[in-house]
Order: C-alpha cells, then sequence, then structure tokens
C-alpha cells in the first residue's frame, strides 16, 4: 500500500506559486527525501499532507486519507516534527511529552513509559525534567523527534531534522531514525538541503526547486542519471582561448562547463583524465592552480538538474530569503 | 469532542501559570495597589480647605456667624478661616489660588438682621474643583441653615421634616471600590493569560505544535477559555479576601458568601477570558495586545459603575455599560460583598455572564483558524 499519494499537489500565495503541480508516492515503510534549497516549497509541501495548510490544488492520500476531505483520520497516523521549534519551553521535556501524547489519546498507563523509552532513545533521559527553555537547540530539535513519536505514528514527517545542529548531533539524529526506521518499518518523509543527509539516509529523493519536481529516484541511479561517476575540477593561468574545447578532447571526459574560475569536469575514469590533463597543460604551457577529484554526488545531481548548484541557491537567497512565514 | 484533549489543554495552561510567578503576581498587584492607591485618595473628607474671611461688620450679629465658622475648624475641619481687610484682597487672593473661598461678611450685615430686610452673607467659592466646591458650600449651607433656625420652637410645625433612613452601615469609598478591583484581577489575568500569552505562543509557532495533533478547534477554545477561567478565578478570590481584608468587609469569612462569591467569579472569569479572547482570536501580531491593553482597560472599566454609578453617565456610555461584563460582574459583586445578599441579589447577573460566555465561546469557535 501506498502511505502517502501526491497528485499535481499545488499552494499558491498570491501571484506566488510555491508548489507547483507536485505528483509523487511514497509506498509503506519507505524513507522518502524531499532535497531543495531555501524557498523550493518544502515546508509548503509538507504543511499541506499534514493538513496545516490547504491546497490550492490538486490532491493528496495520506495513510489512505484524503488530507482536505478526512483531515482527523490523516492527523490520527501522523507525526510531524515541523521545522519550527514548538516544543512548549516553559514546560519540562516529560511534561510536553505527556501533553502530546494525551492529545493524541494515548492510554494512560501507557504515556508515562513510551515518553521515557523515547527520551531515552533521543539521549535526553538526564534532562526529562529540566525546562525546555534551558535546552540548548540540539536537544531541544531531539525532543521534538521524540515527542513526535509518542503516539506511535505510521508516517513520520520531518521537516529539516538536522538544520542548525553540530556534526556530532547531526549524526546522532541520522543514527536515531535509521534505528527507528529499521525497528518501526515507519514510512519517513523528510526535507533537507544537505545532500549527504539525503544520500545517506534516504531510499528515494526528490529533487524540488521553485516549486517544481524536478528528478525522483534513488540516489545510486540520479547519480548515475549524470554524465561520468567522477568529477574532475581544476583551476589553470595562461588558458589559451580554445582551452575549454582541448579539454573536452580529454580521454573519459563526458562534460566539461565552467563554473566561475574552475573548470568543472564530468569523467568516467578521475585518474585517468587527470594525467592527461597534466600532460596536455605542460604541453600547452597552462599553469595547473588546483586540481581535485571527487565521485559525483547528489550536488552534482542538482546541478545537472536545476543548473544551479545547491550550495549556491541556498545562499543567493532569492525569492526562499523571506522566512517570516515561519512566524506565522 | 473529547473531553481529555481538553483536559491536556488546561492543564498545559495550568503548569505555566504556576511556573511563571510573573502573571499570578501582576494579576494581583495591578488591582490592589490601585484599591489601595484610588480607595484612599478618593475616599477622603475634604478637611484644611483655606477660607478667606472679611468682616465689615464686626458687630455681635456678626460674632454669630464666625463663633458658627470657629466651630466647624475645630470640629469637622472642613476648612480653616484666614482674616482678610477687605474684599478686594481676599478675591485676588482666591484667584491666586491662597484660599479656595471667600465669606464676606458686609457691613450692613447687622442693620438688616434687626430690621429683618433680608440679611445677606456672600460666599465666592473657586469652583473648578467639584468635590471640594460642593463639599464647602454644603458646610456653609448648614451653617446658614442654623442662623436661619428660629430662636423658639414654634408650637404647630408647618416644615416637612425628610427622614433618611439608611439601611447599611456606612460605606467608605475604599469598600465601594473593592468590587471593581477584583474584576480588575480578572481582566489582568485575561488579557495577559489569555489575551498576551496566546498570540506569543502563536508568534513563538507553539500552536503549529498542536495544531498537528487530532485536536478540534472546539476542544483548542473550550480548552484555553476554561484554563483562562480558572486562572481568573484564582485572582479573583485571592483578591477577594486580600482586598476584603484591606477594605473592612466585615464578615469576609461567611461560607454562604463566599460559596456564592466563587460562582460570581467564575462566571465573570469566563465570561471576560472569552470576550478577550474573542478579540484576539485572529490577531497575529503580538503588539496587538499590548497596545489595546489601555484602550480594553479604560473601555471595560470606568463605564462598569466601579467607580462612580452609572445612573451619572450620558446615554451613549449606559450603552457601553450595558454591553460590558464588567458592569455585571461589580453589579454582583457589590451585593454580595457590601450588602450580603443571598442568591436573589446576583442570579440575575449571573445569567448575564454566562449568556456573555455562551454567546463569546461560539463566535470563537467559529472565527478561529485551525490552520496555519
Ligand atoms: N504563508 C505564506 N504566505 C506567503 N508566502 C509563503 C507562505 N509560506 C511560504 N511562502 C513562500 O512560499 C515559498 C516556499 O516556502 P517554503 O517554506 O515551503 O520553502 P522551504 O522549501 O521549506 O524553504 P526552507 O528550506 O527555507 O525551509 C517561499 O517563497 C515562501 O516565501
Ligand atoms: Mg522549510
Amino acid at each position: 500500500m501506498n502511505a502517502i499519494e501526491v497528485e499535481s499537489l499545488t499552494k499558491r500565495f498570491g501571484k506566488l506559486t510555491a508548489v507547483d503541480a507536485v505528483s509523487f508516492t511514497v509506498p509503506d515503510g519507505e524513507v522518502f527525501g524531499l532535497l531543495g534549497p531555501n524557498g523550493a516549497g518544502k515546508t509548503t509541501l509538507i504543511r499541506m499532507l499534514t493538513t496545516l495548510t490547504p491546497p490550492s490544488g490538486g490532491a493528496a492520500r495520506v495513510a489512505g486519507h484524503d488530507v482536505v476531505r478526512e483531515p482527523d483520520a490523516v492527523r490520527h497516523s501522523l507525526g510531524v516534527i515541523p521545522q519550527a521549534l514548538t516544543s512548549d519551553p516553559e514546560l519540562t521535556a516529560m511534561e510536553n511529552m505527556l501533553i502530546h501524547a494525551k492529545l493524541f489519546g494515548v492510554p494512560g498507563g501507557e504515556r508515562e513509559r513510551l515518553s521515557r523509552e523515547l527520551l531515552e532513545s533521543v539521549g535526553l533521559e538526564n534532562f526529562s525534567d529540566a525546562l525546555v527553555r534551558t535546552y540548548s537547540g540540539g536537544m531541544r530539535r531531539r525532543l521534538e523527534i521524540a515527542r513526535g513519536l509518542v503516539h506511535s505514528p505510521r508516517i513520520l514527517f520531518l521537516d529539516e531534522p538536522t538544520t542548525g545542529l553540530d556534526p556530532v548531533s547531526r549524526a546522532n539524529v541520522w543514527e536515531m531514525i535509521r534505528k527507528l526506521q529499521a525497528r518501526t518499518r515507519l514510512t519517513i518523509l523528510l526535507t533537507t538541503h544537505y545532500m549527504d543527509e539525503a544520500d545517506k539516509l534516504c531510499e528515494r529523493i526528490a529533487i524540488v526547486d521553485h516549486g517544481k519536481l524536478v528528478a525522483l529516484d534513488t540516489p545510486a541511479r540520479l547519480k548515475d542519471s549524470v554524465p561520468g561517476t567522477n568529477i574532475v575540477e581544476a583551476e589553470f593561468e595562461d588558458a589559451p582561448a580554445n582551452w575549454m574545447e582541448e579539454l573536452r578532447g580529454l580521454p573519459q571526459v563526458a562534460e566539461v562547463t565552467q563554473r566561475d574560475i574552475l573548470a568543472h569536469m564530468a569523467s568516467h575514469d578521475g585518474p585517468q583524465t587527470v594525467a592527461a590533463l597534466m600532460e596536455l597543460a605542460r604541453q600547452r604551457g597552462v599553469k595547473v592552480k588546483t586540481v581535485t577529484v571527487q565521485n559525483t554526488t547528489l550536488d552534482d545531481v542538482f546541478l545537472h538538474y536545476t543548473g544551479r548548484q545547491l550550495r549556491d541557491a541556498t545562499r543567493s537567497g532569492g525569492p526562499g530569503f523571506d522566512i517570516s512565514h515561519l512566524y506565522k | 469532542m473529547k473531553l481529555y484533549r481538553i483536559m491536556a489543554i488546561i492543564e498545559r495552561d495550568m503548569r505555566k501559570f504556576f511556573r511563571s510567578p510573573t502573571l499570578m503576581v501582576s494579576s494581583m498587584v495591578f488591582p490592589l495597589m490601585q484599591l489601595v492607591v484610588l480607595g484612599y485618595a478618593f475616599g477622603g473628607k475634604i478637611q484644611g480647605v483655606k477660607v478667606a474671611l472679611v468682616d465689615e461688620d464686626r458687630s455681635s450679629e456678626a460674632r454669630k456667624v464666625r463663633e458658627l465658622f470657629a466651630g466647624i475648624e475645630s470640629g469637622p475641619k472642613t476648612f480653616r478661616t484666614v482674616e482678610y481687610g477687605s474684599v478686594g484682597d481676599a478675591v485676588m487672593d482666591l484667584r491666586a489660588g491662597f484660599v479656595r473661598a471667600v465669606v464676606h461678611i458686609p457691613a450692613d450685615y447687622s442693620m438688616r438682621v434687626y430690621q429683618k430686610n433680608r440679611p445677606r452673607i456672600a460666599f465666592v467659592i473657586d469652583n473648578t474643583d467639584n468635590f471640594m466646591s460642593s463639599a464647602l458650600q454644603e458646610r456653609v449651607a448648614q451653617a446658614v441653615a442654623q442662623l436661619n433656625a428660629p430662636d423658639v420652637e414654634p408650637r404647630l410645625k408647618r416644615q416637612i421634616d425628610l427622614q433618611v433612613v439608611e439601611v447599611y452601615p456606612y460605606i467608605e469609598y475604599v469598600k465601594y471600590l473593592l468590587s471593581g478591583s477584583i474584576t480588575m484581577s480578572i481582566f489582568v489575568v485575561a488579557m495577559i493569560g489569555g489575551g498576551i500569552v496566546f498570540i506569543d505562543d502563536k508568534a513563538r509557532g507553539l500552536h503549529e505544535g498542536y495544531l498537528v495533533t487530532p485536536i478540534h478547534k472546539t476542544e483548542l477554545v473550550l480548552g484555553l477559555s476554561f484554563a483562562g477561567a480558572l486562572k481568573g478565578l484564582m485572582a479573583g478570590t485571592v483578591l477577594a479576601i486580600i482586598g476584603g481584608l484591606i477594605a473592612g468587609i466585615p464578615r469576609i469569612w461567611d461560607p454562604v458568601r463566599l460559596l456564592y462569591l466563587l460562582v460570581v467569579l467564575a462566571v465573570a472569569s469566563l465570561a471576560m477570558l472569552s470576550f478577550m479572547f474573542l478579540v484576539m482570536v485572529r490577531v497575529d501580531d503580538p503588539l496587538v495586545p499590548r497596545a489595546i491593553f489601555g484602550v480594553l482597560n479604560t473601555l471595560l472599566f470606568f463605564p462598569s459603575g466601579a467607580i462612580y454609578p452609572v445612573e451619572g453617565f450620558p446615554w451613549w456610555l449606559r450603552w457601553i455599560s450595558a454591553i460590558d461584563p464588567f458592569t455585571y460582574a461589580v453589579h454582583a459583586l457589590k451585593n454580595l460583598l457590601l450588602k450580603n445578599t443571598g442568591f436573589e441579589g446576583i442570579y440575575l447577573d449571573v445569567l448575564v455572564l454566562l449568556g456573555f460566555s455562551l454567546i463569546q465561546i461560539s463566535a470563537c469557535i467559529a472565527l478561529f483558524k485551525r490552520q496555519l
């Protein structure tokens, strides 16, 4: 069965189309990633799927229920960890957990036990009676995750679960999600703008940009869809005018593009290409300032499908720079 | 609708309330301070006003007048007189604010008394301060009435006496004000606990955490309203007891009255909170409740009859007073605290407040946005 079915779902805010006719399905038990820069429409999409925002068009079924016609049934089967921190700072972690459990009608005998177990699994067992106000950002994020699980949901929505966390905490959260998923076969939909995160956690990834779904596949196949298996990037001095043409003639090179000062070469065999490159440069009297060889990453996939690098898209701001909606 | 979800919302609110003493303290301090300061500032008798006396007659008749004034000076002490040589000087000082009134006994006063030719005493008064001038005028009029009293009582009295029977012991202003202060404490709780905290939680994104649960908006509105009403009830009860002790309400611990008080405070809290909630239900900006705090305070407190009787209001203010939940709370509390009436003194107010609550809560539910 499919946990999530999305059918040309659209959301417009005035003139802006935040989510533009997006369609995909997520089968039961899959970890599905939405990858996109700021303002791509990830949060808006999650809010529509979790009944927090009405769609402007299209349809979506979550856990077998229509999000517009049967919002109640949808809410019962979901765990949602929103992008903003929503636990109550004036309550303790335990109180936050218990009240959330009560709102979901978790039976009295189990509330306490479940909450304790979950707080332990996110490593907060020693802070369960501390006010959330005293938590660090990472602790709070982990509490949000524990709280979203207190009613044993069938489907978990995680909106940027590791944004703002240090590398250790990020690794902890990944570990936690993996364990949880292995144990319960929970369906998870998570959003992120970290390539490595999507790569490590997700079975399938949908790349979204400007509200549109531009690619959807497993991380491996997405990488395969990009020409070459390695990326060679190099910076030159005194390059002749037809230098790019010459680079294209190198062995194993599938594609050459100029990115800022770097020549960006997709290659089927990085080391061989580099060796040939050095030789060519020596012959032509071109100085090689830097050269790097990497495996193809989702970064390159993103670049390939959107024409922009993810880190640039994120940095440049654009429509995604307005964060006022997070405070609504 | 599920009771356990309403209870969860109430529990959350109450835990937050007991955790942060700010709300509790501020809901007590402001009304108590108001009670003590306003209560004693307004309630006192006027005393020690400087009055100029110009006696151009200086006869034995004039001395009778002066003796009466001296009596007031040493008795009720409403004013003390200062002798002036001429009316001109006295009036000049009145205009300059050194004296508040001038009593002028003209040179022909005693002659007119003997001739029974309408003797006159002039009383020039600074009427910029209503309270003081009417207090002075009343005293002087009493004195003059004594001068007019015949030396020998006539055998057949034709004058009509008004016999005033005071049903209750004298009420000091601080007692009169107490009901308003109790209601004010409920207002502060509703304003801070119902308005400011509600919108701050919304702005901080905390609501999103509850909106993703299966809670219905009816449950959310009821939970928040009842939690707020409970807080108001607590604040109101504490204020009624502390304020009652300060103001010296007799037999404050009378259990039957306490029971009625609880009933009135509970419905007043519910009405006040749901009123505030209705005002704030669509507001997102945390500045709004802070900005309209003063407006609401003035619009609800002063027309309620808490500090001045409604009967003295112009028609438009009476209308405000009629739709102001404060009015009914103050009326019922006055009945209980000043007259210790039983249930018959409060049931109409209780019904009106319940009606208000019902309408306001229904409107809140209709207007509440379940989505972001
Ligand atoms: N309530 C709203 N009103 C108007 N515009 C909105 C609203 N919510 C979101 N938007 C706009 O819709 C677009 C998508 O926003 P969304 O929050 O879904 O992006 P996102 O992919 O989650 O970004 P981020 O990675 O920064 O969280 C943005 O341009 C945003 O400004
Ligand atoms: Mg987002």
